[in-house]
């Protein structure tokens, strides 16, 4: 796949020596003694990245990491005092007024913290400004609009003015607006940091939903690892103006490039990283719908368990069956097993996430089955792969947390 | 000794130069206001004074409250009574005009100054030397211009109550939130789109509080207006002072507050739709 954003070695300096700050940084001169030696600050040094088609790419740093302004240069809200930007074969930097003007209202979209609703229109004129901007005609705008609104599960609330929703709405809005004009980015300034934790999680959630229904290319912006570790398919790490380390959330968690991320990954909570494949074991042994009741008793036997998991010819799971259970079809004389054999279990995805699990995962009788989209058996996981997958990650933070909950089973 | 810097001879030549340069095209300007103004004073005149009333009324419940349309039926049926009908509306004609110029040549220059750091540094002085200026200075030169009449009145009227009207144009539009600013930048608006679109809609409380403080400014001219020949309820407070008749001084000057009630109230009010809120980082 080809790609969407391509940034090199964009630098912004704030400061009126910009060219004799920018000959210092390249020489290798550090931020602190060119705010020394000119006034000048530092914003972004020298940032380069790619960013493919559709993916949703999170630039993660504490606040004065140059993260914002890094974002800003993508549309030029702000200007990169040097450096390129390739979006769609055409570089942003040196483009026409004119040329930048198409490019913000085609192209990118925008979505602020602080939400950024204008407060003498309503939801949907909001959702509609960037059409109006374009000159859409009212009647395709009002469509457009309510269309988005929908989208974001905000239907019905197009007449309202922005001061009577709560944050949460009103980012669905500020989300809906982006996505009015269909661009082909969304730049995304830590969209969800003003809102409470709870909102936020569901924001986020739908979010991922969205994205999966409209594989935009995503940039965002957050001081939160959890947020970026859950969002993002590929992570960029800032401090100081500088890309640290950029990586797929697993990358960064298992390979820290140094000390800075380590400390960051270190309050990881690894329950929203994990998933349940990363913690599944193999699903040993198996038993088939097609065989005897008497080959599945002796398998059970061979193993010493107590019972096993059932597939069908394609290994999709139909349940599980007890030992009990095989001897009394043995007894009957059976030859296959039946449905009333198997009992149904609820299975969870490989794609969970482990603290949608662990409470489902302490409370079952059995390990959990996983299955894939097809419904495929793929492994299962057992009370002591989750205290594992703690202790090798050394969340040592979270394991008096599924202690605690364990007691209370 | 300093050698004494010849300042009221060279302002005298610039006046006098002026004169001759553009006096005859501020003569013809004149004649243009003047028959403005005579036709809006004549055309009131014509309109029964109940009728005037009426409007107001309707104005003044528009605007909201009932007790002001009160107020405003009982204080011009007194100003009616008082004899005083006729030059209530010379007068009115006067601030009216004047508040309109003013706003009119005082809303672009404000958004100007807002939008142009250089603009504000060549406006900013300007502005504070026509509200501290004493306005007997600029009558004259305005009365070498325009003769007398309500012509000068107006001209005289309008820099002294244009200043807020620029003011608070530009105040409201620097206090547009930059988050706003920002994110309409980023959906590609033009500059003239971000004024029209997000700008001047959010800066309308504001710059409604300039006009209404133009309007009030007007009032406060009429009396001095009236020294150059405006007529009105100002003349009627000159003739009293001359004639130092207390009571009559009195009845004029009442007709005036009641008049910049009755303008202060609507103006504060009126088109104001729903209160906006702006919310701040």
């Amino acid at each position: 796949m080809d790609s969407s954003i391509e940034v090199h070695q964009v630098t912004k300096i704030f400061g009126s020596k910009t060219e004799q700050a920018l000959q210092l940084l390249r020489s290798g001169v550090d931020k602190g003694e060119i705010r020394e030696r000119c006034g000048c600050n530092v914003g972004v040094n020298q940032a380069s990245f790619n960013i493919q088609h559709g993916e949703l790419f999170v630039i993660m740093g504490l606040s004065g990491s140059g993260k914002s302004t890094l974002l800003r240069c993508l549309n030029r809200l702000i200007e990169p005092t040097s450096g390129n930007i390739i979006i769609n074969n055409q570089n942003i930097v040196t483009m026409s007024k004119q040329d930048l003007l198409k490019f913000r209202q085609k192209q990118v979209s925008m979505v602020f913290q602080q939400f950024a609703l204008l407060p003498h229109r309503t939801v949907a004129e909001n959702v509609a400004f960037g059409l109006e901007i374009q000159n859409v005609p009212k009647s395709e705008r009002q469509r457009v609009a309510e269309e988005k609104l929908s989208l974001v599960g905000l239907e019905g609330w197009g007449n309202q003015y922005p001061e009577n929703l709560s944050g949460g709405m009103k980012q669905r809005v500020g989300l809906a607006r982006a996505l009015a004009n269909d661009p082909a980015i969304l730049l995304m300034d830590e969209a969800f940091s003003a809102l409470d934790p709870l909102i936020r999680d569901e924001m986020q959630r739908e979010l991922l939903n969205l994205q999966d229904k409209l594989h935009k290319t995503v940039v965002f912006i957050t001081h939160d690892l959890n947020e970026a570790l859950r969002l993002g398919a590929r992570i960029a790490l800032m401090k100081d103006g500088e890309i640290v380390q950029i990586g797929t959330p697993d990358d960064i968690i298992a390979n820290p490039a140094n000390d800075y991320v380590a400390k960051f990954v270190r309050g990881v909570d690894i329950t929203k990283v994990l998933v349940a494949s990363d913690v599944m074991r193999p699903a040993l042994p198996l038993l088939s719908q097609n065989d005897s009741p008497r080959i599945a008793l002796r398998v059970l036997n061979e193993t010493g368990l107590s019972s096993g998991f059932v597939v069908d010819s394609a290994k999709r799971l139909l349940g599980i069956v007890s030992a009990d259970r095989l001897a009394n079809a043995i007894a009957q004389q059976r030859e296959v097993l039946t449905e009333s054999d198997i009992e149904v279990v609820t299975p969870v995805h490989a794609n969970a996430h482990l603290d949608h699990l662990v409470n489902m995962i302490l409370r079952s009788k059995y390990p959990l089955p996983v299955i894939d989209d097809e419904g495929v058996l793929c492994g299962l996981i057992f009370k002591s792969s989750i205290l594992e997958a703690f202790a090798s990650q050394g969340g040592d933070a979270y394991a008096p947390a599924v202690a605690a909950s364990s007691m209370g089973q | 000794m300093l050698p004494r810097l010849p300042l009221a001879a060279w302002v005298n030549d610039i006046v006098h130069w002026l004169y001759v340069l553009i006096g005859p095209f501020l003569g013809d300007v004149a004649n243009v206001i003047r028959v403005v103004v005579d036709g809006a004073t004549n055309g009131l005149s014509a309109v029964p004074w109940w009728i005037v009333v009426l409007v107001l009324a309707v104005l003044a419940y528009l605007s909201g409250k009932w007790k002001l349309t009160l107020g405003t039926i009982i204080g011009l049926t007194l100003i009616f009574d008082l004899g005083l009908w006729d030059d209530m509306i010379t007068t009115l004609v006067l601030v009216i005009l004047s508040a309109l110029v003013s706003v009119v040549i005082g809303l672009p220059l404000g958004i100007w100054s807002a939008k142009s750091r250089k603009a504000y540094r060549v406006i900013a002085p300007l502005l504070d030397l026509m509200q501290t200026m004493p306005s007997f200075v600029y009558l004259v030169p305005v009365l070498i211009f325009f003769d007398i009449g309500l012509v000068p009145a107006i001209f005289a009227t309008v820099i002294f109550a244009m200043p807020p009207a620029i003011r608070l144009t530009r105040l409201g539009i620097l206090q547009v939130p930059g988050n706003l600013v920002e994110a309409a930048t980023a959906f590609g608006t033009t500059d003239w789109q971000l004024l029209w679109k997000v700008q001047i809609p959010l800066a309308i409380p504001s710059i409604k509080a300039g006009v209404n403080q133009t309007i009030m400014l007007s009032l406060s001219m009429v009396v001095i207006a009236s020294m150059i020949g405006a007529g009105g309820l100002g003349a009627d407070v000159m003739s009293a002072l001359e004639t130092v008749n207390v009571g009559q001084g009195f009845e004029a000057g009442i007709s005036i507050v009641i008049l910049a009630i009755i303008l202060d109230r609507v103006s504060q009010k009126l088109g104001r739709d729903k209160p906006i809120m702006v919310e701040s980082d």
